[in-house]
């Protein structure tokens, strides 16, 4: 995978996540452009498109588009499947996902998809070890700001 | 400074935010107070104020000046620090910027931390955003990594070293040892990690491909247990037991049993369990079997398995969920070329496709629906294609009208089919029809004479009633031009004759020139039929001398010229007007044309004038290319004969030689462009040269007597392998006219026999055509040929010749020099 783009129906980015190097003008455009390409399609046509030498994969669920860009080689029917899989973990994890969520807790969302896939291959295929290593971080950031805040009144 | 805002306060104020102006005013606002914690360094917001920079970032608005912020967060020792500061760095750092070359020391010391989650975010991070320099600091780090003990390490660890590959492939060799022992874990995680790294190997070394092909039994056998295992709720996805891995083994095998056919014969077994067995009822299970069908296409599989595999993608093509229908086209058409018999059974399932609400299914099936025409079933397809035609969106009407067009061409039943066939597309496709149709078109005709009637009237018939699609009146306004006369005979076999005047056919083609929906090229054409029907309708010769007058001012350039020039044929060159504008002969030009059109359906110079500025019939621009082609192959010529350098040693093209010398001498100086804009006609077959000729010179000798009478002695000039060439002269003045005869006293004819020559520089030298290009064996005929020759400087005459015929299957090529000329014949 090249990249992965989440955004909503008024094409609004709520996260962005890059597994090429290139320049931030280029990825603005980028985003720009696949946007404007997706949001036009209606709903009857099919989910994978052809741009520039890559193909794009996306899916709609609810207000949020899930893009991802992969590579000519590559499978798009099991993209699909990765799509549905990060949907699932973050609806595990928030507790039935909506896009307020992913945009107030954005940083948990990359997260989530930083335990899911690297390099823009995915890493675990089992989603009960996901949500284990995503708790388990949690757990830690919860015991240091405990800490901490022992700690700035006194009592630690 | 008061505390900052939390994140989600400024994402509501954000939210709240009515317009554009409102949004930027509080991010700016932010930001600037952002800036100024920076600066003082605030340890402990700082984790806040960063992501809030982030959000920011998301918004589109700059923030490289967090940068350094996020170096100093992933430098701190809180998990939280650290998570924020990561991420940071993988958004708003990139390899061009200088500054992430700081993190490498951070990340060197977080990917050696006793908790797993730091290393796993170091690894994270540097399998996202790493440089190669950061890349060959790091790997030897990562290699280390790969060998942990711990699962969650080894897996990041395994993908990270992927992405290091694929940035500087050189690193691959530190990586290789651990990757082995990776295949030998349980866990799924470092199997599918393993499986990607060994993948990226393969495809950037062969090396290293070979070195794994030993690996395929454990793939195999690792595949196998996830089919046979039953279910398993870890991994288990509606009711397959972890796709994602077996979809990567499968690419993984593909890429080691391609071209290998031992590896792919160890694969056989597995890979149609896997296509028989395999849940087809929801996506995950044709995701498997896509990438199975892949996977057979590429190895070296029994034919059984192929057939099995194109059936899939046949099911695959009836199934309710286009996202299916769209993989399977796609992969027919990838693969249609290596098993088309296969994919001819579902042709009738394709040419549905056709009409799929979808554009890009529909644009696949089209291209496939091309690649299977054959024979057998062209009429079917084209009656298919050109219902599509009708309704596809304007932008695929050029290729899939050029298409039908090379299609019909070499699949055509019969020549009549062919025409309505081309017709019917000229009138569906309108004004999409590219160029080069038209002119393929137009070269077709004159190939089929028995249709010259039923196509000029057909042609007539369609543009009578409306003028408005181009390509149609192009080709239609050359026909009538050409065949007008057939348009008048009547046809009383016809089931609706035509019955049509001259003042008819004329109105109709006055309309066109008049015409606002005609371009230039078209009134181009209109002109130029209006022309040729001068002669061919003798009634209507006034009235087209007066339609060609008006338009001698017209605006554009290129139709005023033709009208003047048309206008000054009517009047001082009326007696050449006939020979003119006589019937264009046939031309093999086609051959040029059509490959141009089959290979890339881009036409031949779209909107520029195929025909010359100056000439009225024939088509100079096919011409000029072999025009140019001949110069150059004469240009070879005179390279290979050594320099012995002639201005016009011409290559045996007969009838334009003999038509260039002799207008040449015939026509006066005034329309000095005529002779050589006539030279450059196509090859003409004799008889319609010779009629012209006649008509308007004092006959010339095309054919050269075999033997000159003179009594300059004859020369025997070669004589080899059966092969003897005679010179007879005859002199006239500075002019010798040389009598070449060719005889053949072998057994076997000679075939494409050529004759060149090449004299030095002070004498000229001119070709006739020669009487013919097979000698016949056993001296039993002979081929002749005149050369004439101005030696005005009464040099020593020296003469290069080449010599290429074919004799039973072998090409020959002979050389020689003749130096034996007779004196009277130079002196």
């Amino acid at each position: 995978m090249q990249f992965m783009l989440l955004f909503s129906r008024q094409g609004k980015l709520r996260l962005q996540k890059w597994y090429v190097a290139k320049q931030d003008k280029d990825k603005k455009k980028i985003v720009r452009e696949l946007t404007t390409m997706i949001l036009t399609r209606k709903p009857k046509m099919c989910s994978f498109l052809e741009w520039r030498d890559l193909k794009i994969v996306y899916k709609r669920y609810a207000s949020l588009y899930f893009c991802c860009a992969i590579e000519d080689t590559d499978n798009e029917l099991i993209t699909l499947e990765i799509i549905h899989r990060y949907v699932e973990l973050l609806d595990k994890y928030f507790g039935s996902v909506c896009e307020l969520d992913i945009i107030f807790n954005f940083e948990k969302a990359y997260f989530m998809l930083d335990e899911l896939l690297l390099a823009g291959e995915m890493q675990e295929t089992s989603k009960k070890n996901v949500l284990k290593a995503i708790a388990a971080q949690d757990l830690l950031q919860e015991a240091e700001d405990v800490q901490s805040a022992l700690e700035a009144t006194g009592l630690a | 400074m008061p505390t900052p805002i939390r994140l989600r306060d400024l994402i509501r104020q954000i939210r709240a935010a009515r317009t554009a102006a409102d949004e930027r005013s509080v991010v700016q606002k932010e930001c600037a107070y952002i800036r100024t914690t920076f600066r003082e360094e605030d340890n402990t917001f700082r984790c806040r104020n960063v992501a809030k920079l982030l959000y920011i970032h998301m918004l589109g608005y700059p923030a490289h000046f967090g940068q350094l912020e996020c170096l100093k967060l992933i430098a701190s020792p809180r998990f939280t620090d650290k998570r924020i500061g990561y991420l940071g760095a993988m958004l708003l750092l990139d390899e061009r910027t200088d500054v992430h070359l700081l993190i490498t020391n951070s990340l060197k010391n977080d990917m050696n931390h006793q908790t797993q989650f730091v290393v796993g975010l170091a690894l994270c991070t540097l399998g996202s955003i790493c440089s190669p320099e950061m890349s060959r600091d790091l790997a030897g780090e990562v290699e280390k990594l790969l060998k942990s003990s711990n699962a969650y390490i080894k897996k990041k660890a395994a993908l990270c070293a992927f992405h290091i590959i694929r940035k500087v492939p050189d690193l691959m060799e530190i990586f290789i040892p651990a990757t082995r022992s990776l295949l030998t874990e349980k866990n799924h995680g470092v199997l599918m990690t393993a499986v990607v790294l060994i993948t990226i190997m393969c495809e950037l070394s062969p090396d290293t491909l070979a070195h794994f092909k030993k690996l395929v039994p454990n793939l195999v056998r690792i595949l196998k247990n996830l089919i046979m295992a039953g279910y398993s709720p870890e991994h288990d996805v509606s009711g397959v037991s972890d796709p994602f891995l077996q979809v990567k083994i499968l690419r993984l095998l593909r890429i080691l049993g391609k071209n290998d056919s031992e590896a792919s014969e160890s694969m056989n077994d597995i890979l149609a369990q896997v296509a028989t067995n395999t849940e087809t009822s929801k996506n995950v299970g044709n995701a498997i079997l896509y990438e199975t069908v892949l996977t057979i296409m590429d190895i070296k599989s029994e034919s059984g398995l192929r057939v099995l595999a194109v059936n899939i993608l046949g099911r695959f093509l009836l199934n309710t969920d286009k996202n299916i229908r769209y993989v399977a086209l796609n992969t027919l058409l990838r693969t249609v070329h290596a098993d088309t018999q296969a994919v001819q059974r579902h042709r009738s399932t394709i040419v549905e496709c056709l009409k799929d609400p979808d554009v890009s299914i529909r644009r696949r099936a089209m291209e496939l629906c091309f690649v299977l025409i054959n024979t057998n079933n062209v009429r079917t397809m084209m009656k298919e294609l050109l219902a599509f035609l009708e309704k596809t969106d304007p932008e695929f009407k050029p290729i899939c009208a050029s298409k039908m067009f090379s299609a019909a061409e070499r699949y055509a039943p019969g020549r009549k089919w062919h025409m309505d066939t081309m017709m019917k597309v000229l009138t569906t496709a309108g004004n999409y029809v590219q160029s080069d149709v038209v002119s393929n078109l137009v070269h077709l005709i004159p190939s089929s004479n028995e249709l010259h009637a039923y196509m000029v009237k057909q042609l007539f018939r369609a543009i009578s009633e409306d003028i408005s699609q181009q390509p149609l009146v192009q080709v239609a306004a050359w026909t009538i031009g050409e065949y007008g006369d057939l348009l008048l005979q009547p046809d009383a076999e016809a089931d609706d004759p035509l019955k049509v005047s001259e003042d008819e056919v004329v109105n109709v083609l006055e309309r066109v020139l008049a015409s606002n929906l005609s371009d230039i090229v078209t009134k181009e054409y209109a002109i130029n039929a209006l022309m040729k029907l001068s002669t061919r309708f003798p009634n209507s010769e006034p009235r087209v001398k007066s339609v060609v007058s008006i338009y001698g001012s017209h605006v554009n350039m290129e139709l005023q010229q033709r009208a003047v020039e048309y206008h000054a044929l009517f009047g001082r060159y009326d007696t050449m007007r006939a020979g003119v504008l006589e019937r264009m002969p046939l031309c093999d030009i086609k051959k040029n044309m059509s490959s141009a059109s089959l290979h890339n359906g881009v036409s031949n110079g779209s909107d520029e004038d195929l025909m010359p500025d100056d000439m009225p019939v024939s088509k100079a621009k096919p011409a000029q290319q072999q025009q140019q082609q001949q110069e150059q192959s004469s240009s070879g010529l005179l390279d290979i004969l050594g320099g012995l350098s002639a201005p016009a040693p011409q290559p045996s093209r007969p009838p334009e030689n003999n038509l260039l010398d002799l207008l040449d001498l015939g026509l006066p100086t005034d329309t000095s462009t005529m002779p050589t804009s006539l030279g450059t006609q196509p090859p003409i077959a004799p008889a319609p040269v010779n009629n012209v000729l006649d008509s308007l010179f004092t006959s010339q000798p095309i054919i050269a007597p075999a033997l000159l009478k003179s009594d300059i002695p004859l020369i025997t000039v070669f004589e080899k392998n059966g092969l003897k060439v005679d010179f007879s002269f005859e002199r006239n003045g500075d002019q010798l006219t040389i009598s070449l005869a060719a005889n053949n006293s072998s057994s076997q004819s000679m075939d494409n026999f050529m004759f060149q020559a090449a004299v030095p520089k002070t004498f000229q030298l001119q070709m006739m055509s020669p009487s013919g290009s097979t000698i016949p064996p056993n001296s039993s005929g002979q081929i002749t040929q005149i050369m004439r020759i101005n030696n005005p400087t009464k040099q020593l005459l020296r003469m290069r010749l080449r010599l290429n015929y074919s004799h039973g299957g072998v090409e020959i090529n002979e050389q020689s020099e003749v130096n034996n000329f007779p004196t009277s014949v130079w002196q």
